[in-house]
């Protein structure tokens, strides 16, 4: 069954509290090779039967109006996956 | 006549019931609306309470801001009815873009609860006309989701409007900008904020004041204010 994943991330100029919370256990635990954490969010929406046009275009408007909030965040990819 | 001041609960409103209590503390009769109907009930005014809709799952207030009732909602409010959104009921309106901006999970990633200073800024929309500009209130604050952002150009544009509603005092609790506890649209219909104002509208169960313990009821006013703008 195809599936469409949508990659949603927080803008890049807003603080993301949940990265900063992974980052501080990052040196707490000694890891020290990854100077920032961010947090994002994956959505798989299944699709029974074909990936048309119209249904990648209403993945791709669901992904702005509904799964994301532009305000606040960005869509980064969208992808179908077979 | 008696004003009529729906409350709209939803699956996981918590507030719902202090809310329909502050109406009736306030002089008016509370009526109580379900997120799933597309009826309003032929009410005067609206809030939409605090609480953590739907889990908070997707984003604070994101799912409930696509519910039935928001279709009327989004009516009622172009139309100019007073709508009131508190802490959860605020992420609702700026979800169903009925106010500017968002609201994130608080910088210090930390849930808060205080008896949190504010400072009046707007006094003419319909849920502040009571208060004098300037004014510091204290109102219970609750939240995990509370930092408010917007672009700059966005909050220029909302301080120039003077649509700072309430500004957080003494301390920025959240990391909000511009230290901005709450908002007014351009018509000053619908004003949204953190703070809990129904939980500060009888003696004995509001916050502290130096007067004494539980006896703050500087929420009575936000509702008040309804009340004289849908009489008036």
């Amino acid at each position: 069954m195809p599936t469409i994943v949508v990659d949603v991330m927080p803008k890049s100029e807003l603080l993301d509290p949940q990265g900063k919370a992974v980052s501080g256990a990052f040196s707490r635990i000694g890891v020290s090779s990854f100077s920032d954490v961010r947090i994002g969010k994956r959505f798989e929406l299944t699709v029974d039967g074909e990936v048309t046009d119209e249904i990648l275009a209403e993945a791709k408007k669901i992904a702005e109006d509904v799964l994301s909030n532009s305000v606040i965040e960005d869509v980064v990819g969208i992808e179908v996956v077979q | 006549m008696t004003v009529r001041i729906g409350v709209i609960t939803w699956p996981g409103s918590l507030d719902d019931r202090d809310a329909q209590r502050a109406v009736r503390l306030a002089g008016a009769e509370p009526v109580a609306l379900w997120h799933g109907s597309h009826d309003l009930g032929g009410v005067d005014a609206l809030v939409l309470p605090g609480g953590f809709s739907y889990g908070d799952y997707l984003r604070s207030g994101a799912i409930a801001a696509l519910s039935p009732i928001m279709t009327e909602v989004k009516d009622a409010a172009a139309k100019g009815m007073p709508i009131l959104g508190i802490c959860n009921g605020f992420q609702m309106l700026v979800e169903a873009h009925l106010l500017p901006g968002g609201l994130l999970r608080n910088d210090h990633q930390h849930f808060v609860r205080r008896d949190q200073r504010l400072t009046v800024e707007n006094t003419s929309s319909a849920w502040t006309s009571e208060f004098t500009k300037g004014q510091e209130i204290v109102i219970p604050l609750k939240n995990a989701e509370g930092g408010y952002v917007a672009s700059e150009e966005t909050l220029d544009r909302i301080e120039g409007e003077g649509l700072v509603a309430f500004r957080y005092a003494g301390v920025n609790p959240n990391g909000s900008l511009r230290d901005i506890a709450g908002l007014t649209n351009t018509a000053g219909n619908v004003v949204g904020l953190m703070p809990h104002p129904e939980h500060a509208t009888e003696a004995g169960f509001g916050p502290d004041t130096a007067a004494a313990m539980r006896s703050g009821v500087d929420g009575l006013a936000f509702f008040t204010s309804a009340i004289a703008r849908v009489a008036a």
